[in-house]
């Protein structure tokens, strides 16, 4: 199997639901970085059967909204010294504002671009989103 | 002054854009403010001097923006009004945040209408007075709801306990999606829900209202003769050509239902036919005639009602 060394600083995104890593390495900027990155697709694993996992080394600012909105079965882990210090697992956002885009052409943020669209979670089931300000609902 | 003003101390500026702002409570006590109004007003006549009231207008009204200045002026405020902002201040490209900044800068109390869904949710984000939805797109008409709540109240003497019948267009009518919401919270209230297929209520909305009260009774129908023999109150509403993208699904379905004077035979004695106006064919004028139809008297009930509302965000009563 692929190695991929373990690393002393930085971020493990794991339980990337696999298919997904590729478009989170996009989202998240990463092919930019300096610092060592790896993208791996299709991991074994005893839980999901095949997953994609993001390892970082450095100092990351993740946005676990985005994040989450993503991929809400992913689990993060901050590494500090060859180990993991703390997991999180962001999960399906309450509130997203500026990432998702109103559907409904009759919406007013579809013309006062200025104003970033609001979405709160009304179904965590089907991962439908409502617009804050037409009420247009939108599966993500 | 009556009873009424006790408890609107909370109004006091506040934001009024979505028929949920404000609780049963607080629609109890407004209506007994007008009622007040209605009853003695001299009393009021000078409660809004020095006050000023703008109202600006993206769509055409008659009806709503009237009303409101008719309050305003009888509260013995001032108005300044853009009847046509779609062709001034949009046409020089100006946002709808940097006009509300400006106009607040000048009065003391905004009413807006836009055609945009949630317009007047955004403008609210950016208003430092209070403001009023004058009606946004298809979504909410929150003072035409206070006017339909405070009409059905005064002729029925209770808001509980109805079934209401929405006839016409129940996907783009806002006075319905608004009042709906509204009744809901109600209780044993029952809805009849008339329309053609292409025009029945948005799912959110149903499925909003019967999460809000799971108990609601709702019937859906394409049958008018079904909602009349059984409704206490009949909520015409008129198929409207601006909400249409497409003009000959308008025509198709404009005329889809017409109340006419022998329909009402079958409807009850105290039934209430009620309507936002204005009316294009949906009812024929020779239903004016019968005491049932009150919708000119509705369509006065809600500048009392008005007045009472601009009174209580000012914080004047």
């Amino acid at each position: 199997m692929l190695k991929v060394d373990r690393i002393q600083l930085g971020i493990v995104l794991d339980h990337i639901q696999a298919g997904k890593g590729f478009l989170i390495f996009q989202e998240l900027g990463l092919s930019s970085r300096k610092e060592p990155t790896a993208l791996l697709m299709n991991v074994p694993s005893s839980k999901m059967g095949k997953k994609d996992m993001i390892k970082v080394s450095g100092v990351l600012d993740l946005d676990l909204t985005k994040l989450g909105l993503l991929d809400p079965g992913i689990t993060v882990n901050y590494i500090e010294g060859g180990e993991v210090i703390r997991k999180v697992k962001p999960g399906l956002p309450e509130r997203v504002v500026g990432l998702i885009k109103c559907k409904n052409p009759r919406c007013i943020t579809s013309t006062e671009s200025y104003q970033e669209p609001i979405f709160t979670l009304v179904d965590k089931e089907n991962k439908e989103y409502q617009c804050h300000f037409c009420g247009e609902r939108v599966r993500v | 002054m009556g009873e009424g003003k006790v408890g609107l101390s909370s109004l006091k500026g506040r934001h009024f854009v979505d028929a949920l702002d404000l609780s049963q409570a607080e629609y109890d006590l407004l209506f007994s403010l007008a009622e007040d109004i209605m009853e003695s007003p001299q009393d009021y006549a000078h409660c809004c001097s020095g006050k000023i009231l703008a109202t600006i207008f993206y769509e055409p009204s008659t009806r709503t923006r009237l009303s409101f200045e008719a309050a305003m002026l009888r509260l013995g405020g001032r108005v300044i009004t853009v009847a046509d902002a779609a062709t001034s201040s949009v046409a020089k490209g100006e946002s709808l945040a940097d006009t509300i900044r400006t106009v607040a800068g000048y009065a003391d109390l905004i009413v807006l209408r836009h055609p945009k869904e949630g317009a007047a949710k955004l403008a609210a984000m950016y208003s430092p007075v209070p403001l009023i939805n004058g009606g946004d797109g298809a979504r909410e008409h929150p003072t035409q709801t206070l006017t339909d709540l405070f009409t059905i109240k005064r002729y029925k003497g209770r808001l509980e306990g109805l079934t209401v019948a929405f006839c016409g267009d129940l996907r783009y009518g806002r006075t319905v999606h608004s009042l709906i919401r509204a009744l809901a919270l109600r209780e044993g209230i029952r809805f009849i829900l008339i329309s053609p297929a292409e025009l029945r209520l948005p799912r959110a909305i149903v499925e909003e209202i019967l999460e809000t009260n799971p108990g609601l009774g709702l019937v859906e129908t394409e049958d008018l003769e079904v909602g009349l023999s059984e409704a206490d109150v009949l909520y015409m509403t008129r198929i409207q050509k601006e909400r249409f993208f497409n003009e000959e699904d308008y025509i198709r379905l404009r005329d889809s239902y017409i109340l006419t004077r022998r329909k009402l035979e079958g409807a009850k004695e105290n039934l209430l036919v009620m309507h936002p106006l204005p009316r294009v064919t949906e009812i024929t004028h020779d239903v004016d005639e019968d005491p049932r139809a009150i919708y000119f008297q509705q369509a006065r009930n809600g500048m009392f009602v008005r007045m009472a509302l601009i009174a209580s965000l000012l914080g004047v009563v």
